[in-house]
């Protein structure tokens, strides 16, 4: 069974379809990716996956039961996770603060045990230190813990979102545009890091980007949206030659 | 988690006897007056401290502590006003039973102040946090003014504007001290736990905190529901200090002086709330004489009353000009600091 199915999703806001009848099905373990040209609607399919809006219409199911229209720390808590497009970490937090804070949503302490230090809540501090210091190491930011997340340059902040996230336990990665902004050499590394995760995390991940290169050298599939409609599908070979996603990057061609 | 745990441990101890060792002195040495405004600086310290939970830590822009101050107030003053007491204060109508027979312990009287100030913050809540920012500001606004006009008209219960009068004096400087003590820990605490880190996530990014499955709602309700508990304790010692209340005591004004405090000391410092705790109420004494006629030689200046707050309001103008951070940004006094200051090494 596919760990998340989407049918006929929908999103219109107003008068403009954002997202029209947009299907997927992603296994366990898979690397898809999902581009299109800017405005095609791609990050409006994550936000509905994550919660942040609910779908006009559709179903979303994850794990055989239905997600759609579910607040996003609930989605979270069930096991899907995101990073986000501009980046968006905690400031005035030190970078391991920035990842403790994703276990915090699954601790069973309570604010009284919590204040009052509770020996369960010692364990779980604890565990919240050990958790995210593991994850810290393996994206290569161990050595700077105790540093203001913001003082991190702009590939680092990328891999420290991409910890924050993990810290929260997900089965289903999202990862919207990993790669904006970074050189050759960081793509490359950022590449071998999500091949790692998800080895190591037994990850499935669902990714947006734009940098194509990498989209094509990292995912098993592909689906191509254009103003909200899914124009294509397939691997990243059939889709590099498919003619409708290159009339839709490059324009119509014209014959003589 | 940090070397120096222990040693910082025992120094907070050692700084917490040398508090009360102070306060001992005072108590004993010192005049009425002094007294007076240590008590008074220990109940600010308990509603700055937990007006920042809120409005500093969760970043919700909260305006209603003066109805927190004032159902506390009124809980406790009524908990422990005798029924004879009772009996002369209200003559307009007479006061409602069970209220009107109950006497009950001071402590008694200040914890059900503090639960009924969280539960009326629980009741306002579901509202108040379906609005951000600006929006949320004028609706808790809108709050504190609806609890004061109840109290002005809920004649058999408050004495309306009439107020309580004859309300014992309990408050004394352990009970307020103990109290600040108290609050600033269990705040502090909760701050420093993975919930305070959840309520910081809150103000800096709700998005974000949602992605990382914190519940935003909940955390402001914590935060919102807390604060209200220790601000309806301050109000009790409150009460039970100054002995005469009256909804006039709690208008906008006091959330206005709250207010002032936390933004001075550096929204989110629970250490620059004490601190400014401390410089506003001792200041707010310090300078009664602008409000006393002066006779410069040349010139009579008659007194002004509210002139204090004229000064106020223009520090805090200053403040909001040239230091937004306040007076500790969010930085908080640690031990570790002020041993490297001192240059005492401990493990790093």
């Amino acid at each position: 069974m596919a760990l998340l199915t989407v049918e006929h999703l929908t999103m219109k806001f107003g008068g403009l379809v954002a997202v029209n009848d947009f299907d997927l099905a992603l296994e366990k373990n898979e690397i898809v990716g999902l581009i299109g040209p800017n405005g095609a609607g791609k990050t409006t399919v994550f936000n509905m996956i994550a919660g942040y809006y609910t779908p006009t219409e559709g179903a979303i199911r994850f794990q055989g039961s239905s997600i759609a229209g579910q607040k996003a720390n609930r989605i979270t808590k069930a096991g899907i996770a995101r990073t986000f497009q501009n980046i968006r970490l905690f400031s005035e937090l030190s970078v391991i603060e920035n990842v403790m804070i994703g276990y915090h949503c699954r601790i069973r302490s309570t604010f009284l045990g919590a204040t009052l230090r509770f020996p369960l809540y010692r364990r779980e501090e604890k565990m919240m230190v050990e958790g995210a210091m593991n994850l810290l190491r393996e994206v290569g930011l161990e050595d700077v813990a105790r540093e203001m997340s913001t003082s991190l340059p702009y590939g680092k902040q990328r891999r420290l979102e991409i910890a924050r996230a993990l810290a929260t336990g997900p089965q289903l990665l999202l990862l919207d545009e990993p790669a904006a902004g970074m050189n050759a050499n960081e793509t490359q590394d950022l590449l071998q890091l999500i091949l790692k995760l998800r080895k190591d995390y037994n990850l499935t991940v669902f990714l947006i980007e734009h940098d194509m290169k990498f989209v094509m050298e990292i995912c098993e599939r592909l689906k191509v949206l254009d103003y909200g409609t899914t124009i294509a599908e397939g691997t990243p070979h059939e889709i590099q030659n498919n003619p409708r996603v290159i009339e839709a990057y490059l324009g119509e061609v014209q014959r003589a | 988690m940090d070397p120096n745990h222990l040693r910082n441990q025992i120094l907070s101890i050692a700084g917490t006897v040398v508090l009360l060792a102070l306060l001992y002195v005072a108590n004993t040495q010192g005049s009425d007056y002094t007294i007076r405004i240590l008590n008074n600086i220990a109940i600010f310290i308990i509603l700055a401290v937990s007006y920042n939970l809120i409005n500093g830590v969760t970043g919700q822009f909260s305006l209603a502590p003066n109805a927190f101050v004032a159902i506390g107030s009124y809980t406790s003053a009524l908990l422990t006003l005798t029924p004879m007491e009772k009996e002369i204060s209200f003559i307009i109508e007479p006061c409602i039973w069970p209220l009107s027979v109950i006497t009950l312990p001071f402590i008694v009287s200040l914890v059900a102040a503090g639960v009924v100030a969280a539960l009326l913050a629980l009741l306002m809540g579901f509202p108040v946090f379906r609005t951000r920012g600006d929006y949320l500001a004028i609706v808790t606004l809108g709050f504190g003014e609806v609890v004061r006009v109840i109290a002005n008209n809920t004649q058999s219960i408050t004495n309306g504007p009439l107020g309580l009068k004859g309300i014992a004096d309990f408050t004394n400087i352990w009970w307020a001290w103990g109290f600040a003590i108290i609050t600033v820990f269990l705040i502090g605490r909760m701050i420093r736990s993975s919930y305070g880190m959840a309520m910081k996530a809150v103000k800096f990014d709700q998005a974000a905190a949602e992605a990382v499955g914190i519940n935003t709602y909940w955390h402001k309700m914590l935060a919102f529901t807390t604060s209200a508990f220790f601000q309806g304790v301050g109000g009790g010692l409150l009460a039970h200090l100054i002995t005469t209340i009256s909804p006039v005591l709690f208008t906008f004004f006091l959330t206005f002086n709250l207010l002032i405090i936390i933004v001075a000391g550096g929204l989110g410092s629970t250490t620059g709330a004490i601190i400014a705790a401390i410089l506003f109420t001792w200041g707010g004494e310090a300078l009664r004489f602008v409000e006393e006629p002066m006779d410069l030689g040349f010139i009579d200046i008659p007194g002004i009353p509210g002139m204090r707050m004229v000064i106020f309001s223009v520090i805090l103008v200053l403040i909001m000009i040239f230091a937004r951070q306040g007076l500790m940004g969010t930085r908080e006094f640690n031990w570790n600091w002020v041993c490297r200051k001192l240059g005492i090494g401990g493990r790093s």
